[in-house]
């Protein structure tokens, strides 16, 4: 096992102990290449980790088939949900250690990682917990027959989730797929493969049974597609890109018709009312779009402010997003890190060239910030147009539009002009006015006075191509199970 | 002077323990102003101690308590929070789960190794359990006309009383407290005078696990006085009762003529086992034995009556009294003893008025049916033969190690027999035959119906009675409702959109 580990230091001095091998079977192995992970802070390497390739996937879906097969499909729901309570213990125990490498890999503000990232993992891995032995199916009326149904699981659960949360990603997976009993392999990002495998070491220590949670990282196109196409994986959850969505779900119709979830991009507008508090609509926009250095599928890209108001709006955003504190994530006081890679920051910037010359104004931000790693200013956009790219389309960084409207018509429909259907956000006193604009949104999460306030307990996910299905919540068990009728004759006759 | 709540008693096996006999009330022990009041060890007629009892003044004390407790602090935090201290508790419990099975072998009789392994152990399971509900209490939102937003919340009552029985002290009181406190309310709870120790010690956890002072109060006394204090208390919002249906018409009574406060009665049984000509009868005569004796026939659920097919009759009974030969009666502190004494002097006089009774009405006694040992309420298993449904051993409650049984040709007669019967609370059948199963287990009118097994519970399952056997549910997600109400909320849209 400590084959593969590297030690290093963060730039604050913190040690770490990295792992670096594929978790299959509660062991860390080899893979058949190797990726390296860089840190975005600086553009420096950070370890190189081991990549599955396709066999590597298929070790551990057979892992975790044996694990379904055996001690796992015969432990009570009581016997799981204490193992996931003890995981959740640990990772509460260890959050120092996993917070310095979620910051260290992904770039994201420590104080983020300590009191967001990671406490959320062990909240998912507690509230689903507490669910294990409560999924129920019902008893049905029927003639002449006794019919009832059972929700079971489905097996070997596939996930591929993303890079910009990480560790949260992992617990919204893993929370309902073990409390209703499947096992798991997981991909991660090849960008931030290390903080899981922390993880991982706490799965061992915790007392899981091998093979129950497998964690790998490797490329889309080889581990991610190899998983999505496997034979013995029969549910798919994929958190990523509507581009690389669609591939999933390709996969998935190719192979054997996996079950599939996806949670996909999102453009998602924030709607501001004369009526509102300015104040506030003010703060809670700079949080929309700049929370996670925008790097939230449900972030509030399109800001639309109300005529009446939109110039002290923007005055007022203005001075308040030149207080972002941006700078060496392992800061305690730093609110914006680095984007997480050169091809993002690349990205990113492209978009902003884009806007400039297709003549926007570029009314704060736009360029680079220091001259190390991966970081950008917060950059705003005014004078858009609705059909220009980067009011269109998906720029995951701190970039945002402002655009004026004039009354409710008006403005959904700029609002839902878009194929995607992630989030929205109405900020208004009225009511009437909250309840109707709410009601209209095609969008799967309407914030009424607030943005990107997410409750581990509330259903997330998209309306139209931002995706299919819930996470969180109770709802969040459906995707991890298959309901079988059982139908037992009474006195029916043939 | 009044009695210093630590009291150290002594052990049947020589060894001896420190017990809380105060009233815990705002997470303190407080002395009461009732009575003191004996509590008996019935292994050796002996007093353990005496315990503090509630007067009206402690009981207005307690619920003020609970109730200013709700309104100000108990109500504003937040549901994973309630879930986490359940789930503190129940560590706090497994940490002591020794100590607590000793107050609940030495107090009631059970045997400690019962008490361990079923009694506590099952109790912290439902601590578990409920914990996992506390943040999943979910309303709807249900569309009316196109201009309304209404939804329904399910909130909390506020201040819960309760009442409990000397039979499983420590899971009754799990029973009652875990799904109240999940749900946001919180509590004032009578224990049975009988039976004061396990719960008092609860006190003490409750204080260790972080709960707001004023959740939890526990108080000890008399039915006839703290307990009818309680149930007409105008600030309790609700009452949950388990013990016997006489005492669960006054709790209804009570509740009529003060406040309508809701009610969850949890009452008496006299639940018949089906025994099929079908049956495998080796594992019919284990299950029905345990159906009857576990916890000394101190069950609400017990399978008192037990219906056996003529033809088989003979071949079952010789196997049932060959599992019953098997139970071993003695100390509760014995590792392997099965069955302690009755709870006290009148219950064990009661039951051997019953076998009494059994021989003038012509019911043939044909096993046990007199006291075991000369110290303690030891009461032989007894099994009366011959009964039929005029008989008042089997029409009545015994609530001991008394079984009467009868036999029938047809199934249909057998569900009859079963469900004639004021009582409602459980049943089971022995069958091979799917059909059979299904039958019986759709047309008995009882809570529970167990199919070749008995008295077995879990966590996730309900648990309450028909007829006179009670309403309400515990246990399961069903107990939810019996501690939550529904607010519908209407939101009017004004149409100047």
């Amino acid at each position: 096992m400590s084959q593969f580990i590297v030690e290093t230091d963060t730039p604050n001095g913190y040690k770490l102990k990295l792992q670096t091998g594929l978790f299959i079977n509660n062991e860390f192995v080899a893979g058949s290449d190797s990726i390296d992970t860089i840190n975005p802070a600086t553009g420096k390497l950070i370890a190189s980790v081991q990549a599955a390739d396709k066999n590597d996937v298929h070790t551990a879906v057979k892992a975790a088939e044996a694990a379904f097969n055996g001690p796992w499909g015969k432990m009570s729901a009581l016997d799981r949900a204490a193992l996931m309570f003890k995981l959740a213990d640990l990772i509460d125990r260890d959050n120092e250690e996993l917070s310095q490498i979620e910051t260290l890999d992904n770039g994201k503000g420590i104080t983020f990682a300590r009191l967001f990232d990671v406490k959320q993992i062990a909240i998912s891995l507690r509230y689903f917990a507490g669910y294990a032995d409560k999924v129920h199916g019902k008893v049905i009326d029927t003639e002449g027959a006794l019919s009832y149904t059972r929700h079971e699981p489905i097996g070997v659960c596939g996930a591929i989730i993303p890079w910009n949360f990480p560790l949260m990603m992992l617990g919204w997976k893993l929370g309902p797929a073990l409390a209703t009993g499947n096992t798991c392999v997981v991909k991660t990002s090849e960008l931030t493969p290390l903080s899981a495998y922390k993880v991982a070491q706490l799965v061992v220590e915790a007392g899981f049974p091998p093979g129950v949670v497998n964690i790998i990282t490797g490329y889309g196109a080889v581990a991610g597609d190899a998983l999505a196409r496997h034979m013995d994986v029969h549910k798919i959850a994929f958190t990523g890109s509507t581009a690389v969505g669609r591939l999933i779900m390709k996969a998935a119709a190719e192979s054997n018709l996996k079950k599939v979830t996806l949670e996909l991009g999102g453009k998602s507008p924030n709607i501001i009312f004369d009526d509102c508090d300015l104040d506030q609509a003010v703060r809670w926009a700079h949080k929309g779009i700049f929370f996670n250095h925008g790097q939230t599928c449900c972030a509030g890209s399109r800001i639309y402010v109300q005529a009446s108001i939109h110039d002290e709006f923007l005055k007022k955003f203005k001075e308040y997003t030149s207080q972002t504190k941006l700078g060496n994530p392992h800061d305690d006081d730093t609110f914006q890190g680095p984007q997480v890679s050169q091809t993002q920051f690349d990205r990113i910037m492209g978009f902003i060239d884009t806007g400039k010359k297709e003549g926007a104004t570029c009314f704060m931000g736009g360029e680079r910030w220091g001259n190390e790693g991966y970081f950008i200013e917060p950059t705003v956009f005014t004078n858009v147009k609705e059909d220009m790219s980067i009011v269109k389309d998906e720029i995951f960084g701190p970039v945002v539009t402002v655009s004026k409207f004039n009354g409710v018509e008006d403005v959904l429909s700029m609002a839902l002009d878009t194929e995607y259907g992630l989030a929205a956000a109405v900020f208004t006193k009225d009511t009437a006015r909250a309840l109707d604009v709410s009601n209209r949104l095609k969008a799967g999460t309407v914030w009424v006075n607030c943005f990107n306030e997410l409750d581990y307990n509330t259903p997330f996910g998209g309306f139209r191509q931002s995706g299919i299905g819930r996470e969180n919540g109770e709802y969040a068990l459906d995707n991890y199970i298959q309901v079988k009728t059982v139908k037992i004759n009474i006195n029916r006759k043939p | 002077m009044t009695q210093a709540d630590i009291q150290t008693i002594r052990l049947t096996n020589g060894k001896t323990a420190n017990v809380h006999t105060q009233l815990f009330i705002n997470n303190e022990f407080v002395p009461g102003n009732g009575p003191l009041i004996e509590t008996i060890n019935p292994a050796n007629e002996e007093v353990i101690c005496k315990v503090h009892s509630a007067d009206e003044q402690d009981v207005n004390l307690a619920v003020e308590s609970a109730y200013k407790c709700y309104y100000e602090t108990w109500r504003k935090v937040a549901p994973a929070e309630r879930g986490r201290l359940l789930n503190r508790l129940a560590d706090l419990m497994e940490r002591d789960k020794d100590e607590i099975a000793i107050l609940d072998a030495v107090d009631n009789g059970k045997a400690f190794a019962v008490a361990r392994d079923v009694d506590v152990t099952e109790s912290i399971g439902c601590y578990r359990y409920f914990a996992g509900w506390a943040d999943k209490i979910h309303g709807k939102t249900i569309d009316t006309t196109f201009d309304k937003l209404c939804y329904t919340r399910h909130e909390a009552l506020g201040v819960v009383g309760a009442v409990i029985p000397w039979n499983y002290p420590t899971m009754m009181a799990a029973w009652k407290f875990a799904p109240a406190l999940a749900t946001g309310n919180t509590i004032v709870m009578k224990s049975s005078e009988v039976t004061p120790l396990s719960t008092l010690k609860f006190g003490e956890l409750v204080k260790e696990a972080g709960f707001p002072a004023g959740v939890v109060n526990i108080i000890t006394g008399y039915g006839h006085t703290t307990g009818s204090y309680l149930s007409s208390h105008p600030k309790i919002s609700k009452m949950a009762f388990t013990g016997s249906t006489f005492t669960g018409r006054k709790i209804m009574e009570s509740s009529a003529s003060s406040n309508l406060k809701k009610l969850q009665l949890e009452l008496g049984g006299k639940s018949a086992q089906i025994v099929c000509a079908d049956a495998d009868l080796a594992n019919a005569a284990f299950w029905a034995c345990g159906g009857i004796f576990n916890n000394h026939g101190q069950s609400c659920n017990a399978g008192s009556r037990i219906f056996v097919h003529e033809s088989v009759h003979d071949k079952f009974l010789e196997l049932f009294i060959a599992e019953t030969k098997k139970i071993v009666i003695g100390d509760p502190f014995n590792e392997d003893t099965f069955q302690g004494p009755q709870i006290n002097k009148s219950q064990f006089d009661k039951i051997l008025n019953y076998v009494k009774i059994g021989k003038e009405e012509g019911a043939v006694l044909a096993y046990g049916g007199k006291r075991w040992g000369n110290k303690g309420y030891y009461v032989e298993p007894t099994i009366f033969t011959h009964c039929n449904n005029s008989h008042r051993i089997m029409r009545e409650e015994i609530f001991g190690p008394f079984v009467s049984i009868g036999t029938f040709k047809t199934i249909e007669e057998a569900i009859d027999l079963a469900n004639d019967s004021d009582y409602g609370l459980a049943g089971g059948v022995y069958t091979s035959d799917l059909d059979t199963s299904i039958k019986v287990t759709n047309e008995m009118q009882a809570g529970t119906v167990w199919v070749n097994c008995y008295d077995i519970f879990d966590q996730s399952t309900p648990f309450g009675g028909y007829k006179q056997s009670g309403f309400g549910k515990e246990l399961g997600k069903y107990a939810l409702h019996e501690y939550t109400q529904v607010k519908v909320v209407k939101i009017q849209r004004l149409s100047k959109i």
